[in-house]
């Protein structure tokens, strides 16, 4: 935390004060927000639970539905409890036996090349490509259906994967209204996705705005770059 | 003995009450001169002389020690900026009487040479170290009559001569003019200058960080180190608050930094994506846009998140949303006739009425201060923007900024505390930066120089 600090600021009372309170919380945490850290670690215990209940499941069949052990999304959990990551976990509570058992799909990794590479290295060379837009406009373009096309075939051949679709604008709106513009043009490649079948649970859109131009020129073929919807895998 | 902490919250802020400030006199207040220290101080304001203004001289103030020389200097040229700022007076340039003998305060100045130079009022001032403190004594006099109308000692820590000239024009402007200056007021930007790869992200991309700076642009600040992208900051009405979009792993959502406490609040609660926050003017809500229902409507919720408000339903995206000052209408873009533009409402969600009428494109409205009842947006001019001000009382437009004449595009505005001046984005240098600019068009300044810097918002107080 003291190294983002540039030289200047260390010693101006109130970036003390700032750091003092940021250097007690977690470093991995982009927002430094308690109610959310607890959301996290909420999130990292569900994720555990239900690496447990998988396995047990695959163990024992019939499988058994899903017990929801989390805590109420509503009640403020105490944070002492979400840090006690470490802790052996709880058994799953035994389901009562009367319950119909629900036969949903078992959705398995691919196990490929590609499905071994690290979130990352699948990000840095995308076999999910870019949609690109005409100027002001979030309609797909036959060129931009056919490159969503293959990206849904990837999606359902690697159906693990979930996916951020971020909307991108070019420079030459307004920086307010090119996050509308970026929501826009993410949702429509969301609802075009949908319609190829791909579930919306595996979809998170995002507008950038013009804020992150894939190309930093100020013409017309580096515009062309940044009206564009970017995919990144967030989990596989 | 004032640390830096106490210094900042002491001092730098004016929103310490006068009462205050005079209870702690001893230390860090301002203090009337003694009769016996000074002739008697004559009320009144000063005419102007000769010319439609009053002409306005402040030569560097007189360093007790020769080490003090710099500070002397940053005080008078401060002091000077400030008072050109508001164009109430004409500040005579600096470098015409730097021949002049400087005597210190409380010495009879050479009056006969500063009417020959045309002055009508002289500011006449001595900075000495007391200890660990700078002391400033400052006068301010009447040329034609040779009599003293305002004089002060301040005691300060030594680190910021600025602050105190600040201080000092606030005072002159006040009691001469009867005006609430801004000179302590600040503003807050967002600005890539310090080129951190972004967090969490395999592209080539830079963090925008959460600045602040004095009205001025000195004193920059940095407020965040998420090492994301942050957007759009908006402060409270206490000025001790700012709402900004925060892009987190979850996605953009409203954060309120009390940034002198460090404390976060989430009035989004993290709910869909969420944009373009603003403060109400009673600073207990926030206005922002959220996608938790669809598409992009205006919502209303307590900085805590209670009372979730939802002012908008329609199909197309409505965003940017910003306050009457009465806090009973929200002005905000929507491109539902098919292009952006910028409408209001009333709180209650009834009485839609288009405000920017006959624009290709209108955005980011912004609502001024009383007593002005205007609204500031960006309007498409000549393929690119400008800021443009609506007068809701007269029902029509006129351009702030030229971007055929500055080039690059201006948008952005965000007014001052007192309506005179506007905040905007302009790209004429060929980056992104902050200027500021009088209500009427006039007396332009770069407020920003390092990296990009966009969408200011002016503090306050």
């Amino acid at each position: 935390m003291v190294a983002e600090l540039t030289p200047e600021l260390v010693g101006r009372g109130f970036h003390l004060r700032h750091r003092r309170r940021r250097t007690s919380q977690p470093r991995h945490e982009e927002f430094e927000h308690p109610e959310q850290r607890v959301n996290m670690y909420r999130r990292t215990l569900h994720t555990a639970i239900v690496i447990v209940l998988v396995v047990s499941a695959a163990a024992c069949k019939p499988r058994q539905p899903k017990v929801n052990t989390t805590p109420d999304p509503g009640t403020t959990a105490p944070v002492a409890t979400a840090r006690e990551e470490s802790k052996p976990l709880p058994p799953p509570p035994t389901p009562p036996p009367s319950i119909p058992v629900e036969d949903k799909p078992v959705v398995r990794p691919v196990e490929d090349a590609v499905a071994s590479k690290s979130l990352d290295d699948l990000n840095r060379d995308s076999l999910l490509k870019p949609a690109f837009f005409p100027l002001n406009s979030h309609d797909l373009d036959d060129q931009g259906r056919l490159i969503v096309n293959a990206n849904a075939d990837v999606l359902k051949k690697y159906a693990t994967w979930t996916i951020t679709v971020e909307g991108h604008a070019d420079e030459r709106g307004t920086a307010e209204y090119n996050l509308a513009l970026g929501e826009k043009r993410a949702n429509a490649v969301k609802t075009y996705l949908v319609s190829l079948g791909v579930s919306p649970d595996r979809l998170k859109v995002i507008s950038y705005g013009k804020e992150f131009p894939f190309d930093p020129g100020h013409d017309e073929s580096a515009w062309a770059k940044n009206r564009r919807a970017h995919f990144v895998i967030t989990a596989k | 003995m004032i640390n830096s902490n106490t210094f900042v919250h002491m001092f730098g802020w004016k929103r310490l009450a006068m009462t205050t400030l005079l209870a702690a006199a001893v230390v860090t207040g301002w203090q009337p001169l003694s009769a016996q220290q000074q002739p008697p101080i004559v009320e009144g304001e000063i005419r102007p002389g000769g010319g439609a203004a009053v002409r306005y001289a402040v030569p560097d103030f007189v360093a007790a020690t020769p080490d003090l020389a710099e500070t002397g200097r940053t005080l008078a040229q401060v002091l000077w900026n400030d008072l050109e700022f508001e164009r109430e007076f004409y500040m005579i340039p600096r470098d015409t009487y730097s021949s002049i003998p400087r005597v210190a305060a409380g010495a009879l100045p050479p009056f006969a040479s500063w009417r020959e130079l045309g002055a009508d009022a002289l500011v006449s001032g001595t900075v000495e170290k007391v200890g660990d403190l700078l002391r400033v004594d400052f006068r301010l006099y009447r040329v034609s009559d040779q009599q003293q109308v305002l004089a002060a000692r301040y005691e300060v820590a030594a680190r910021s001569p600025r602050v105190l000239a600040h201080r000092m024009s606030d005072e002159i402007f006040i009691k001469q003019r009867n005006l609430k200056g801004v000179a302590r007021t600040k503003l807050a930007f967002i600005s890539d200058r310090n080129r951190e790869p972004l967090v969490g992200t395999v592209e080539k991309r830079e963090v925008k960080e959460l600045y602040i700076s004095d009205y001025d642009g000195a004193n920059e600040q940095r407020i965040t180190v998420s090492r994301g992208l942050n957007l759009n900051p908006s402060w409270s009405p206490d000025a001790n608050s700012i709402a900004y979009t925060a892009f987190g792993k979850s996605g953009p959502d409203i954060v309120v930094s009390r940034i002198y406490e460090g404390l976060l609040q989430r009035p989004a609660k993290g709910i869909g994506n969420n944009y373009l926050p603003s403060f109400s003017p009673d600073g207990t809500r926030v206005a922002f846009v959220s996608t938790r229902d669809g598409n992009m409507e205006i919502y209303v919720a307590n900085v805590d998140g209670s009372n979730l408000r939802r002012l908008t339903n329609h199909p197309s995206y409505d965003l940017t949303p910003t306050w009457s000052p009465s806090g009973s209408q929200i002005a905000f873009t929507s491109d539902r006739s098919g292009s952006p533009q910028v409408y209001s409402i009333n709180i209650d969600g009834l009485g839609l009425r288009l405000i920017s009428q006959g624009e290709a494109e209108a955005d980011r409205p912004t609502w001024s201060p009383a007593p002005f009842n205007e609204i500031a947006f960006t309007a498409r001019r000549a393929g690119w923007y400008d800021v443009k001000i609506y007068d809701a009382a007269a029902g029509t437009s006129r351009w702030l900024t030229d971007n055929r004449s500055t080039g690059g595009s201006n948008e952005s505005p965000a007014f001052s505390p007192t309506g005179r001046h506007l905040a905007f984005t302009s790209t004429r240098t060929g980056s992104m930066q902050i200027f500021v600019i009088g209500r009427d068009g006039r007396g332009e300044r770069q407020i920003t120089k390092t990296g990009n810097n966009q969408t200011p918002s002016w503090s306050p107080n």
